[in-house]
């Protein structure tokens, strides 16, 4: 045995799994794709005293277009991102990141819902959220992503809080994702995305603060004309890294301004 | 406490009664007895410990064998079918893919979900396919040609020595 004794269960709905979180109180969890969790419950850096496994929940595996935005399901995993027709024509970018999240093994289980949930700043897809505005949808109310990310892993649910979906706007313009990383299945590094919008761009940084982060300054300096080179300089003041064993945060500085600049030439010259 | 557990591995149903926080593949190999599941790393980091949940492959270090319930779980015991190996356990031999082995059950299992996912990888994506899981033997390169000659056996393009059986693989093994 690696992890604290828990106790387990399997709501069949949204309901009894909010109502499960209140009965075993604080301690509970919900437990999706359990690729963040078990991890940690593996080290004991998280210790809860109950799990409610939401896979069985009918209806969060749904993936559908509604006017400007598509809706996905909490459930959706990862591989499903991967193969989901609707989300390759509306979000190309987040099949993108899908691809790239750590390995296959870890791809047929994690979930959209879990990576929003959790709301690490390395979370690809929480960045993705930021920067376009996206939604996130729970049994008690609708959260704008601006507002979703408050610390490092720490979000705006509540303890009885089940996120249901994610409603990103659909973005079909030209984009590109640069994921830095050392091996193939590892976390980004540093991490940029950009996303034509209209006449503008959107910039997002992974892994490059306490929280995702908006590429505010950079999209201003695109938006009043400036190169991509010139925009990318603007990018120490969108972030606020933190140095670990892979990188110094001086060195995530100069990764951010050098990938921003790569990913927006990338973006551009894709036609 | 413990709870009950019914699930199907290998085509055979069983039922324990297990604690919740009994990892999957403790419960393959300490309960199940199945102990080609190896476990290297526990950070899930290694793929040593490969298996199939209805037909995916995942980590068995990081699931709960809770979460299992009513699911269908391959092993590597599970491959071989009639006593004859599976392509890309033959493979692997034949190709030698392996040195001390370690490794090889998981990544026999994650190239055996790769080929069903796409018969025809090219090399990139054999490397992609097999990102989960590492080797501190063989420098992958023989991994990789058995993956290749796996895919061709299984496609029936194989030539020569590849989709053949040698050696006591040719002798089926007891199952
Ligand atoms: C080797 C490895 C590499 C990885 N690399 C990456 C990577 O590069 N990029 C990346 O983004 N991720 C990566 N991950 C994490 C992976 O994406 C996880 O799938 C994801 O972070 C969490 O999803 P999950 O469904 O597994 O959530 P879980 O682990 O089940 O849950 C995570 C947290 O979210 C909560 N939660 C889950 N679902 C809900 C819900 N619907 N409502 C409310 N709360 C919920 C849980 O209570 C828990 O606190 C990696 C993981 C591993 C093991
Ligand atoms: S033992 Fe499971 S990934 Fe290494
Ligand atoms: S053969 Fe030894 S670890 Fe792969």
């Amino acid at each position: 045995m690696i992890t604290a004794a828990f106790e387990y269960a399997r709501p069949g709905s949204v309901d009894e799994a909010q109502s499960l979180l209140t009965k075993y109180g604080a301690d509970a969890k919900l437990i999706a794709g359990g690729q963040s969790l078990i991890p940690l419950m593996r080290l004991r850096l998280s210790q809860p005293t109950a799990l409610i496994d939401i896979q069985g929940i009918p209806g969060l595996k749904e993936v559908r277009r509604d006017d400007g935005f598509v809706e996905i399901g909490a459930l959706v995993r990862h591989v499903d991102i991967q193969r989901n027709a609707t989300l390759r024509e509306t979000l190309p970018l987040l099949v993108e990141m899908a691809n790239d999240v750590g390995d296959s093994q870890v791809r047929n289980l994690g979930t959209i819902g879990g990576v929003i949930a959790h709301g690490d700043a390395a979370g690809d897809y929480n960045s993705l959220a930021l920067m376009l505005d996206a939604e996130i949808v729970t049994n008690k109310r609708r959260h704008q992503a601006r507002d979703f990310f408050r610390d490092i892993f720490t979000t705006a649910l509540e303890h009885d809080e089940v996120v249901t979906a994610v409603r990103f706007p659909v973005s079909t313009g030209r984009f590109a994702y640069t994921k830095f990383r050392r091996r193939l299945y590892d976390w980004a590094i540093a991490g940029v995305a950009v996303q034509e919008s209209g006449s503008s761009w959107r910039v997002g940084y992974v892994n490059l603060a306490r929280t995702p982060r908006r590429g505010a300054a950079v999209e201003r300096a695109l938006a009043g004309g400036a190169s991509a080179a010139d925009a990318a300089a603007q990018s120490g003041s969108d972030i606020d890294p933190t140095g670990d064993v892979r990188a110094t945060a001086e060195y995530k500085r100069h990764l951010a301004e050098v990938l921003t600049a790569r990913t927006l030439q990338q973006a551009t010259m894709a036609a | 406490m413990t709870q009950p557990v019914a699930l199907t591995i290998n085509g055979r149903r069983r039922e324990d009664h297990v604690e919740p926080r009994l990892l999957l593949v403790h419960y393959l190999r300490e309960v199940a007895g199945l102990t080609g599941t190896h476990i290297a790393c526990d950070t899930s980091q290694c793929g040593a410990c490969t298996v199939l949940i209805d037909g995916e492959a995942v980590k068995s270090c990081s699931v709960f064998a809770v979460q299992a319930a009513g699911r269908e779980v391959t092993t590597i015991e599970g491959l071989a079918a009639d006593g004859i190996l599976h392509p890309v356990q033959q493979a692997f031999w034949n190709e030698h893919g392996l040195q001390c082995g370690f490794c090889t059950p998981g990544f026999i299992m994650a190239a055996a979900y790769l080929l069903k996912q796409n018969p025809s990888p090219t090399d990139d994506e054999i490397v992609r396919g097999l990102e989960g899981n590492l080797c501190r033997c063989t420098g992958y390169e023989n991994i990789k040609k058995a993956v290749r000659s796996a895919s061709e056996a299984m496609s029936g393009k194989a030539d020569g020595v590849s989709g053949e059986l040698v050696g006591s693989a040719a002798v089926p093994v007891e199952g």
